[in-house]
């Protein structure tokens, strides 16, 4: 079986497994982390501790997407309501009775040198096995200049971060915002000031929606309501494209603890894949339970054996130079859909798509007779609509009529007229029609042989500033 | 002036309760959701009203009810009625690309009747165009779903429509003939409740028999419109079939729907393997017959009603005696009939009897079951509309007959279809009268 244990992440943190609970709710209280130990997880970021707060209520709002809840979520809570010092003597207790799993104590306090070389020592001394700078915190804190009061301005994450590396004998995580418009710039900052190691991405300032009855945002505090950090599966994509930015960045990258809408397996090798080293949940496991680090650790390692990697490190950070300026990608690369006739089932999503959201290349004239090329020679679709609308149907009421229904089908499983036909000549490889398509497998991209040597953007802008060749003579 | 309603029967209701309960308002959110809103989509091509499928669904699904209603509204006024009694199986549920996908069809029906109680419940009316002056003025006689809907589509688009209904309750087959447990009378009578705010005018106990009748009519109005349906049940044609023991099917329904018959015992036969037939036969068991005959003189695989039909009366406990032909009818000891039969074999097509088979069924209730005849007594006043095989001869996309006065749609042009083939037919004859009407004024 497939290794999946974090040795020295940071330098000296070991975990389990790359599984950690974010500091959040989940990790409020000492007995909470201990079953989450239990339950699996290979590491637990202490709810973030410092001067205890008031709360409010409510706290939380959401997003639904369709019949699936959650897609995105948003919070308005603070750090730890307890007294440093409860917090502090269960993160003892945690430590003693569950030393093979990692404990991060997450840190906020004023921004004055002695206030966190205190909470430094305090932490160390209960027995953390690394901390991590919550510079993220976008919402109530950052308002008293802490949390993403600091993480936005780099001399500030540079300052404090010197500060504590003065003092800590563990790991520095600074976990870092993404309400800046490039993570980079805080990211090299807590590099330069010495941090071990980052967390990223913290959640996103939101407003999840406006109550249409009541006219008051959500969530509701007694009539008014406040930006919240944004969360769940719908911020992945954004905090992985933070994740590679970071990773691909010489003056950024360090040991990152990958966060944002993590939830399976799936989300957490990607993460890997991009570079981090170990992930962090929280809304997944507020959603569903600790229970879900299970398979979250049987899949990466089940995936993990299908691919042949022994150990984390042997495919993390694959994908980081997979991605790149947009300007070295190969303008000669095509591919064009092809529809599965076997596997379509008709609804004609990819058609509609097509003329309204593309290029106007899939069409519905395999009866009529199929016409390639431009747009014109072909009916558009409010034609075929209102065709439908003028054609005369009856309920087919004797078993004959029935039975004449059943005949009308063509050679597949869907009558012929319905199942679209791509126009090679003019399709330009997009994608959409394959993203809206409802059956797996059924619209393929198939690359084509477009005859011509590669070349880049960069390439080609470079060799006409440089030689002023006609194109045709570069491929 | 409100059309009459029936008294809430609790009996009735507990003997006859609904087949397909309503969706949960939540539950008809996730089902909505499931449609993947197809282009063209079949389910609304298959629909004879081409009701906009996706369309309606996806407007449940955001949450705009009333737009979801007007949707269904706009291409069917019986949208109501039809998500209960339509056989989707074989219309719009039956083209549903989900069945190519390995799912369950989405649930259209009952989608749609979400959207229509919610507009019922709501009060609202729906709305005309507003003109002062409604000079084209079209009759239709007989008030079921065809001519409803014909009257409707004439009112929203500014002509004046009136009703000529013979019978007490609007509504034809909607309000007399439909199981109680897919459509209760009450749903069909507040539904024509609906057209009747719309401003069609409706008038009852009007039995239009007699040229002289249609004469009147002609000068009353610019257009007339014969949604008459079919005529009375099919006789069986054996002896002892006249007097007591013997109520044909859609009596029968009637007779309950109203509260007129409220029980049965012992043994009914049901002659016939139509889905009225299937009906009836339900009706017989629910209302207490231990045992329920249904007689075809064919095979199973001869029975014109649908298959879910058929299912369901055998879940409800019909049995079903095959190749069997009633010979006779005798009337034996304490009023119980003595119904002589005979076992048949089919030729390809031909039916033969086979010699020694008789057998006699003692039963209580006799229910031929085997159609409805045209209504030929009237059609033969119709000068100039043309009538073959019992049906009026009419252009299939205006409904308009040999005489260009006359308009027709539903059962009585179709030989009996369902209620939204009658809509549809309805509704394209409004269509044709409206656009003829403008012809004429631009003439």
């Amino acid at each position: 079986m497939p290794d999946i244990r974090v040795r020295n992440f940071a330098g000296a943190i070991s975990s389990p497994n790359p599984f950690w609970l974010a500091s959040a709710p989940p990790t409020n209280t000492g007995e909470m982390i201990m079953r989450a130990f239990d339950a699996g997880w290979g590491g637990a970021v202490w709810k973030t501790i410092g001067e205890p707060v008031t709360n409010v209520s409510s706290r939380y709002s959401s997003i639904d997407w369709q019949s699936q809840r959650i897609m995105g979520f948003n919070n308005i809570e603070l750090i730890s309501d307890r007294p440093v010092e409860e917090n502090l003597r269960e993160m003892a207790e945690v430590k003693k009775r569950y030393p093979q799993n990692a404990v991060i104590a997450s840190l906020m306090v004023a921004s004055n040198r002695e206030a966190w070389h205190e909470i430094v020592a305090r932490a160390e001394n209960a027995g953390a096995d690394g901390l991590e700078l919550n510079f993220g915190c976008p919402h109530g804190m950052s308002e008293r200049g802490m949390g993403s009061a600091v993480g936005q301005v780099p001399e500030y994450a540079e300052m404090i971060t010197a500060w504590v590396k003065e003092k800590a004998r563990t790991p520095v995580l600074v976990k870092l915002t993404p309400n800046i418009s490039d993570i980079r710039t805080v990211a090299r900052a807590a590099k330069r000031g010495g941090a071990d190691g980052l967390s990223a991405i913290n959640t996103i300032n939101s407003i999840t929606g406006v109550d249409l009855d009541t006219l008051v945002p959500r969530p509701n505090v007694d009539g008014k309501s406040s930006h919240g950090g944004y969360c769940g599966p719908a911020v992945k994509p954004i905090a992985l494209n933070m994740v590679q930015q970071i990773m691909a960045d010489s003056e950024s990258a360090l040991p990152l603890s990958g966060i944002g809408g993590i939830g399976t397996w799936r989300d957490a090798a990607e993460f890997l894949l991009l570079g981090c080293g170990t992930v962090q949940v929280c809304t997944a496991a507020m959603h569903y339970g600790y229970r879900i680090v299970e398979d979250m650790a049987e899949g990466l390692e089940n995936w993990m054996r299908s691919k042949g990697f022994a150990t984390i490190e042997d495919f993390r950070g694959l994908s980081v130079h997979r991605v790149t300026e947009w300007k070295h990608l190969n303008l000669n690369y095509k591919i064009v859909a092809r529809i599965d006739e076997q596997k379509c089932i008709g609804c004609d999503l990819c058609h509609i798509a097509c003329w309204d959201g593309a290029h106007q290349c899939i069409h519905l004239d395999r009866v009529t007779g199929p016409v390639d090329g431009h747009v014109e020679l072909h009916p558009v679709p409010a034609v075929k609509e209102s065709e439908s609308r003028a054609s005369l149907a009856a309920t087919p009421v004797t078993r004959r009529e029935r039975a004449m229904d059943a005949a009308m089908h063509g050679p597949y499983p869907t009558p012929l007229a319905r199942i679209p036909r791509v126009d090679e000549t003019e399709c330009v490889g997009c994608n959409l029609c394959s993203c809206v398509c409802p059956v797996d497998g059924c619209i393929t991209m198939v690359r084509v042989d477009s005859g011509v040597a590669p070349e880049t953007w960069d390439e080609r802008t470079r060799g006409a500033a440089c030689t002023a060749q006609p194109e045709s003579s570069i491929g | 002036m409100s059309i009459a309603s029936l008294p809430d029967d609790l009996e009735l209701r507990e003997r006859f309760n609904e087949l397909k309960p309503p969706l949960a308002p939540q539950a008809a959110v996730l089902e909505a959701e499931r449609c993947l809103y197809c282009f063209d989509a079949p389910c609304m091509a298959a629909c004879p009203t081409h009701i906009d499928v996706p369309g309606f669904i996806k407007r449940i699904a955001s949450g705009n009810l009333r737009g979801s209603a007007m949707r269904i509204l706009d291409a069917n006024i019986l949208g109501s009625s039809c998500a209960r009694v339509c056989p989707v199986d074989v219309l719009c549920e039956g083209a549903c690309v989900m069945h190519r996908h390995n799912r369950a069809p989405i649930q259209i029906a009952l989608l749609q009747r979400h959207a229509m109680d919610a507009f019922h419940d709501s009060g609202e009316s729906v709305p005309v165009v507003s003109a002062s002056n409604r000079s084209l003025r079209v009759v239709c006689i007989g008030g079921g779903p065809a001519s409803l809907a014909c009257a409707a589509e004439l009112q929203r688009r500014g002509a004046q429509a009136t009703i000529l209904e013979r019978r007490p309750l609007p509504g034809g087959l909607n309000t007399y003939g439909v199981a109680e447990y897919k459509l209760r009378a009450a749903d069909s009578l507040r539904e024509v409740e609906m057209i009747r705010r719309m401003g069609v005018e409706f008038r009852f106990g009007s039995s239009v028999d007699s040229a002289a009748a249609l004469a009147a009519l002609e000068s009353e109005f610019d257009a007339i419109f014969l949604g008459v349906g079919l005529g009375a049940m099919q006789r069986l044609g054996i002896p002892g079939e006249e007097g007591e023991g013997v109520m044909n099917a859609l009596e029968l329904i009637a007779s309950y729907k109203t509260g007129h018959l409220r029980e049965l015992h012992g043994t009914v036969v049901v002659v016939g393997a139509g889905n009225t037939a299937i009906d009836a036969a339900n009706a017989a068991r629910r209302l207490g017959a231990e045992t329920v005959y249904l007689l075809y003189r064919r095979g199973e695989s001869d029975m014109s009603a649908f298959d879910f039909e058929y299912e369901h009366a055998k879940q409800e406990g019909v049995q079903f005696l095959w190749r069997r032909q009633p010979l006779a009818v005798r009337r034996g000891a304490h009023g119980r009939l003595l119904l002589d039969t005979v076992q048949m074999h089919q030729v390809d097509r031909t039916l033969l009897t086979i010699p020694d088979s008789q057998y006699t069924i003692a039963c209580d209730l006799l229910v031929p079951a085997i159609g409805q005849s045209p209504l030929a007594q009237l059609l033969q006043e119709l000068r100039g509309v043309e009538v073959r095989d019992g049906r009026i001869v009419v252009e299939p996309a205006t409904g308009q007959t040999t005489n260009p006065r006359y308009f027709a749609g539903g059962d009585c042009v179709n030989g009996g279809r369902e209620v939204v083939d009658a809509v549809a037919g309805g509704k394209r004859a409004a269509l044709a009268i409206l656009k003829a009407a403008e012809v004429a004024a631009h003439a």
